[in-house]
């Protein structure tokens, strides 16, 4: 009767939200006076997961599914939660986890909530607060099958440590052909740059930018805080930006801590997009620009010399806090 | 090659959300419907290979007479033929088992749906679908090329993409990059009169569970005013940053 959880690594190593999801797992367990037991796939350091609250470990080497298989790893994940006669799986928000979530939910007949930014409002009945309409409001969902799945978004909860010891037992899915039938032939992951979905800040650019040979100071000051790139809707559409940059409400959504907007205006569409950062900054010339009513502070000025001074101060404050 | 695309009739992007009926309702009040963006980049994906490999297109929503207008809309783009499931979405696996019906007695390739519905953000429609009937299921799709039964598809991975190979039939959850935003058609005048004359069949749902219940919505929080640092004193947002937001 555990609460499992689905913990994601990437060449053996967790990912944050893998101890975010363990930390909202804890509390669930609590409230159900039950334990936390974690999948994990291929990882090294499986005893690792007990600082955040997770007693057992049911630990997949398999070479197989040494690339995420959102099947095989659904059905995998479908197994153990019979063999731990789960109730209640947790999940991230990544988009690994959203592509296996719904093949889960199907193969175990549950109640699938992702988006949820809290611990459940009440566990009977089972009751979760989840963002909708595109972070433009809240719903209280009540899930009421027997199992239920929640996807915790990213960055909501927050990690969180509560040391137990965490037991490491070896889990051998059975695997057939079939759950390989959807094969990946190639990744084509950008490695030694913070990915939007993992990043404490996040740098974007709008139109005010003019052109995409002005996007080495965007580049300079994400690297000065160590920070993703991305843009708005209008950039990656004129092709000045990739479309994996695009964040709002039809790119991806944006859960930073900071999240510093250059030169966008702030359509409603983007606002939507980055509502659930923590903390936003604007820069923009327009003190009419719509963003400046979403933002927690704002300099009105040209961004080619704001931006500029920005990273400089910030190199300063880097060399007297190192 | 017969495709089905799966189109949730959504409240315009620029649409003010509130809530009414003692905050258990979206208010529908002054809100413009359209097709999902999502699965708007679907279906011109899905008119591309109806012009250039003669597919059959149709197109599907749940829901209730009310959503005409936007089905009717993707018949004037230039689908075949569209079915309305006469019901309201309750809840992703409710709509996924009507879809389900839907797919196994149109016999479809292919079935595009988008990543999400920008309303209630669910995006477990077309993996449910999928598994459901025990097809091949591609999510955040940013690429297909169908060629006889087999399918190569581009995925959205975070921080990059991934390439895919799977046979058809197929599901996927579309998202733009499917085709551009200026490969989107706007319905023109010969379109929209011949989508007049196309049947939109209205089919009654089947019996379905609905494991999830939305008890009540709230609105994001006031926010409080912006706090405006002069431009000629960058150094003090540094310091705001590091001391009061603590975020660097």
């Amino acid at each position: 009767m555990s609460v499992l959880i689905y913990t994601e690594s990437l060449k053996g190593k967790f990912k944050k939200n893998a101890f975010e999801v363990a930390s909202y797992a804890h509390k669930v367990a609590q409230e159900l006076g039950t334990t936390v037991t974690a999948v994990s796939f291929n990882a090294e350091d499986d005893a690792s997961l007990g600082t955040y609250g997770v007693s057992k470990v049911l630990k997949v080497s398999d070479e197989s599914l040494a690339t995420f298989n959102a099947k095989a790893y659904a059905e995998t994940l479908a197994q153990a939660a019979k063999a731990e006669d789960a109730k209640v799986i947790i999940l991230s928000s990544s988009a690994d986890t959203k592509f296996l979530a719904p093949i889960l939910t199907a193969k175990l007949t549950a109640g699938y909530v992702p988006n949820v930014v809290e611990a459940p409002e009440s566990t009977s009945p089972f009751v979760v607060k989840r963002t909708a309409f595109s972070n433009k409001g809240f719903a209280f969902t009540e899930i009421s099958s027997e199992i239920k799945i929640i996807g915790v978004s990213n960055n909501a909860f927050g990690v969180m440590e509560n040391n137990v010891s965490a037991s490491v037992e070896d889990f051998d899915p059975s695997l057939n052909e079939d759950a390989f039938s959807v094969k990946s032939a190639e990744v084509d992951r950008v490695t030694g740059k913070v990915t939007i979905a993992d990043a404490d800040i996040v740098v974007s650019g709008g139109r005010g930018l003019k052109g995409p040979e002005n996007w080495g100071m965007v580049e300079e000051l994400a690297d000065v805080l160590g920070a993703a790139t991305a843009c708005s809707k209008p950039v990656s559409d004129m092709g000045w930006r990739p479309h994996s940059e695009h964040v709002g409400q039809t790119g991806k959504p944006v859960a930073s801590n900071l999240y510093i907007a250059i030169g966008i205006s702030g359509a409603i569409q983007h606002l939507a997009g980055v509502s659930s950062s923590k903390v936003k900054v604007v820069i923009n010339n327009d003190p009419e620009a719509p963003f400046f009513k979403a933002a927690d502070y704002g300099i009105v000025g040209d961004a080619f010399e704001v931006v500029p001074e920005l990273i400089e101060k910030l190199k300063e404050f880097k060399a007297q806090n190192a | 090659m017969k495709i089905l695309v799966c189109i949730s009739n959504v409240p315009d992007t620029t649409s003010k959300i509130n809530f009414t009926e003692g905050d258990t309702k979206f208010d529908t009040n002054g809100v413009q419907f359209v097709i999902n963006p999502n699965d708007e980049f679907g279906l011109t994906r899905a008119m591309w290979f109806k012009e250039k490999q003669g597919a059959t297109v149709h197109v599907v929503t749940v829901g209730g007479q009310q959503t005409e207008p936007t089905i009717r809309k993707a018949l004037a783009i230039g689908a075949d033929e569209a079915i309305r499931v006469n019901a309201e979405p309750k809840d992703g696996f409710f709509v996924a088992q009507q879809l389900a019906e839907v797919v196994k007695n149109g016999d479809y390739d292919l079935v595009i749906a988008g990543r999400e519905s920008i309303d209630y953000n669910g995006g477990m429609v077309p993996g449910i679908l999928a598994t459901l009937l025990d097809m091949n299921f591609v999510n955040t799709c940013i690429g297909l090329e169908i060629d006889g039964s087999n399918a190569t598809a581009v995925r959205e991975i975070d921080g990059g993409k991934e390439k895919i190979t799977a046979s058809l039939p197929l599901i996927i959850g579309g998202q733009k990059g499917l085709v551009e935003e200026s490969d989107l058609r706007i319905p023109n005048m010969r379109g929209i009169m011949m989508a007049r004359k196309k049947a939109l069949n209205v089919v009654e749902p089947v019996d379905a569970a609905q494991p999830t219940q939305d008890q009540k919505f709230e609105k994001p929080a006031a926010k409080g005013p912006v706090k405006l640092v002069d431009a000629g004193n960058v150094g003090e947002l540094v310091e705001l940053l590091h001391n009061e937001a603590k975020v660097i």
